[in-house]
């Protein structure tokens, strides 16, 4: 028999593709609330229950799954994300939603969240795509007992240094195009053994997938070849810190709806509510995209890392910014927000950048005049007279502003909104009371 | 499904009712000027053309059909005992041939035959385009011998678009037959998709999925002095 209905037709691909490929393990991914994939792993034999009805599992054992009253929930596959791994071609892994055991979507679940997002821009006809820059760097190892170890300068690596970490690279891109994860560009960073590898547009979904798995892609290809790959936002004092920035579109119909040729930033109305929604809307949403104590190391001045709340086309100091459109090619008008690190959880974080964007498109925010100057080199009266806002100086901060703000409840939902603030309120209470080496070195013979 | 073309002359009703209770969906028209306006979003199926009544209506028809920059194919003939001469010279015009009157069994099985080669009809298993091949019942893609890591949605991508050689097919088009109105990508996904197909097809055969500017995609070998820009 033919199968019927949509769903049947893509289960049916999953379980004939994985018996003709003699798959011998199928991995279930997920997310938890903070973004670290999940997984459990079942045989093909179990695989047509699981595409039906789902994984039962306990969720208190994930961050930000745990309920009072009920702790089960079930692992839906989605099989449209049905890959063969490229690290391993007896191995299939596939994305899962999670459900409540009546079959809703459990609210604590991150690719619900960003679902449920993409469907309110669904609804005013707008289609979503994101194209991350992947920052990280490859250390000696993963022992945080000392510093870590760039390989670029370490001693062990001096010799072999260029070829092996552009080797690294190479077979790194190469995975990831196994995996049907494309991408457009890749490049040594400014930092020492600072990497960068920018992936290929695509919807905000599927990227936020894809992020998922290109970060465990990058780690694994390290940890074969002897080293750790870190997305740590600043692993080093006094060098660039690694970021994600990002490039946003949104399409109507077949047009970009950011274009407009007639305007002289060629930016449509559409384009400016929303970089508009963005600016008015980061400090509040800052916790989410910049969700660690470590990722306000980064958002410090003098590294390219953005501080203050600004926009601007050729000023590598603004939050946004409107990277000039090829040619005329009024396909490629995206917008580029700067703020966000690779160790956030991307599905939460497109959740609330769209949020943002969609609020100042439907409420005509205005956008503010360009800053075309360097910021950083301004002094605070003047950009006081500028009106010019800042980012939250660190995760207390951003855990206080993320509290007070409808638009990031009303998008995560109460479950991981909630969750969410007590989990940093914790993180922010532990470091704290932590007395750094800072405040030894500094303090303890003066004092 | 897509829709059988028949021309139907005089036979027109009787034949209609034979198409359809082989299970094809049927458009009949009675002259040629009805091929454009009746045709649906993703074109004829084949056509089934009655030359039994009138030849140069018949001939007029196919050359018709068959010289639009996506000819339909397959194209069957019904002729009459006295005209098979008439056929000699025009192995252009039609993939097969019936003597009239017709056996609905016979209709049955050369249709199931020419779409088969086609990788249509009702039941196909193999879709065979050059060096690719798809397997239907397995949903194994190869290229050359090489076998295609894809996902659903490109697997179903390249299966419609392989079995419609020839014809182009806009985003939205596409986005509405293969995605279904559910999905939230968007027609820009289309685009995504083909790309990804391209490059999984291969810098040797990433040229059979065509860019029709302005329209849309098309599947199939580049037609030497094929128009660019224009339908």
């Amino acid at each position: 028999m033919k199968p019927t209905t949509k769903l049947d037709a893509q289960r049916d691909y999953v379980l004939k593709t994985a018996e003709e490929r003699q798959i011998k393990y199928i991995q279930l991914w997920f997310s938890d609330v903070l973004g670290t994939p999940k997984s459990f792993q079942i045989t093909p034999a179990e695989l047509e229950n699981a595409l039906f009805d789902g994984m039962t599992f306990d969720g208190s054992a994930i961050d930000g799954f745990s309920r009072i009253q009920e702790s089960d929930v079930l692992a839906m596959p989605d099989p449209q994300t049905f890959a063969i791994l490229a690290t391993d071609h007896s191995v299939a892994r596939i994305f899962c939603d999670i459900v409540n055991l009546d079959g809703s979507p459990f609210e604590g679940c991150p690719r619900n969240v960003l679902r449920r997002t993409l469907e309110k821009a669904h609804d005013r006809g707008f289609s979503f795509f994101a194209a991350p820059e992947l920052e990280y760097f490859y250390f000696a190892d993963s022992d945080p007992s000392h510093p870590p170890m760039p390989l670029d300068f370490g001693s062990y690596f001096e010799l072999t240094v260029a070829d092996f970490t552009s080797k690294l690279r190479k077979e790194t891109v190469l995975a990831l195009e196994d995996s049907g994860i494309p991408v457009e560009y890749s490049q040594h960073e400014d930092a020492p053994s600072q990497h960068e590898i920018d992936l290929r547009y695509t919807d905000a979904l599927t990227m936020a997938d894809n992020i998922l798995a290109a970060r465990l892609i990058i780690k694994e290809i390290a940890s074969r070849n002897n080293v750790h790959a870190s997305f740590m936002p600043k692993p080093l004092a006094g060098v660039q810190g690694s970021g994600m920035h990002t490039h946003f579109s949104l399409f109507k119909d077949e047009k970009n709806a950011f274009s407009d040729s007639s305007d002289e930033y060629r930016l449509s109305d559409t384009a400016k509510g929303f970089i508009a929604g963005i600016m008015r809307h980061a400090p509040e949403f800052t916790a989410v995209t910049n969700q660690w104590v470590n990722s306000y190391k980064r958002l410090v001045a003098g590294y390219e890392a953005p501080i203050y709340v600004s926009w601007a086309r050729n000023n590598r100091s603004a939050l946004v910014r409107v990277p000039v459109a090829k040619g005329a090619d009024p396909d490629s008008s995206r917008i580029e927000y700067r703020a966000p690190d690779a160790a956030c959880n991307p599905y939460l974080s497109f959740s609330v950048i769209l949020a943002a964007g969609l609020k100042g498109i439907e409420e005509g925010y205005k956008l503010p005049d360009e800053a075309s100057t360097n910021l950083y080199h301004m002094s605070s009266e003047d950009l006081q007279s500028l009106n010019i806002t800042f980012l939250p100086g660190n995760l207390d901060e951003a855990i206080a502003l993320m509290e007070k703000s409808e638009l990031v409840r009303e998008t995560l939902g109460s479950h991981v909104f909630e969750w969410f603030i007590r989990n940093k309120h914790d993180e922010w209470a532990a470091y704290k009371t932590h007395i750094t080496q800072f405040e030894l070195d500094r303090y303890l013979r003066s004092l | 499904m897509e829709s059988l073309l028949l021309l139907g002359g005089n036979d027109s009703d009787k034949l209609t009712n034979v198409l359809r209770d082989l299970g094809y969906q049927v458009i009949s028209i009675s002259k040629p000027s009805q091929i454009g306006p009746f045709e649906p979003d993703d074109g004829y199926l084949g056509a089934v053309i009655n030359a039994v009544d009138n030849l140069e209506l018949a001939l007029m028809t196919t050359r018709l059909v068959r010289k639009r920059e996506t000819p339909v194919e397959p194209v069957i003939f019904i002729v009459g005992q006295a005209q098979l001469s008439e056929l000699n010279l025009r192995d252009d015009l039609f993939d097969d041939f019936l003597i009239s009157p017709i056996d609905a069994a016979e209709l049955d099985v050369r249709l199931k035959h020419l779409l088969w080669r086609s990788g249509r009809g009702l039941m196909p298993e193999l879709i065979e385009y050059g060096p690719l091949i798809l397997n239907l019942e397995t949903y194994q893609a190869t290229i050359s011998g090489r076998i295609m890591d894809l996902t659903y949605m490109e697997y179903e991508l390249l299966k419609f678009l392989a079995s419609r050689p020839g014809k182009v097919f806009s985003r939205e088009t596409l986005l509405s037959r293969v995605w279904g109105y559910e999905y939230y990508g968007g027609a820009r996904t289309v685009d995504v998709h083909v790309r990804r197909l391209r490059a999984k097809l291969g810098e040797q055969q990433e040229s059979l999925i065509q860019t029709v500017r302005s329209v849309g995609y098309r599947f199939g070998s580049p037609r030497r002095n094929a128009p660019t820009g224009s339908r």
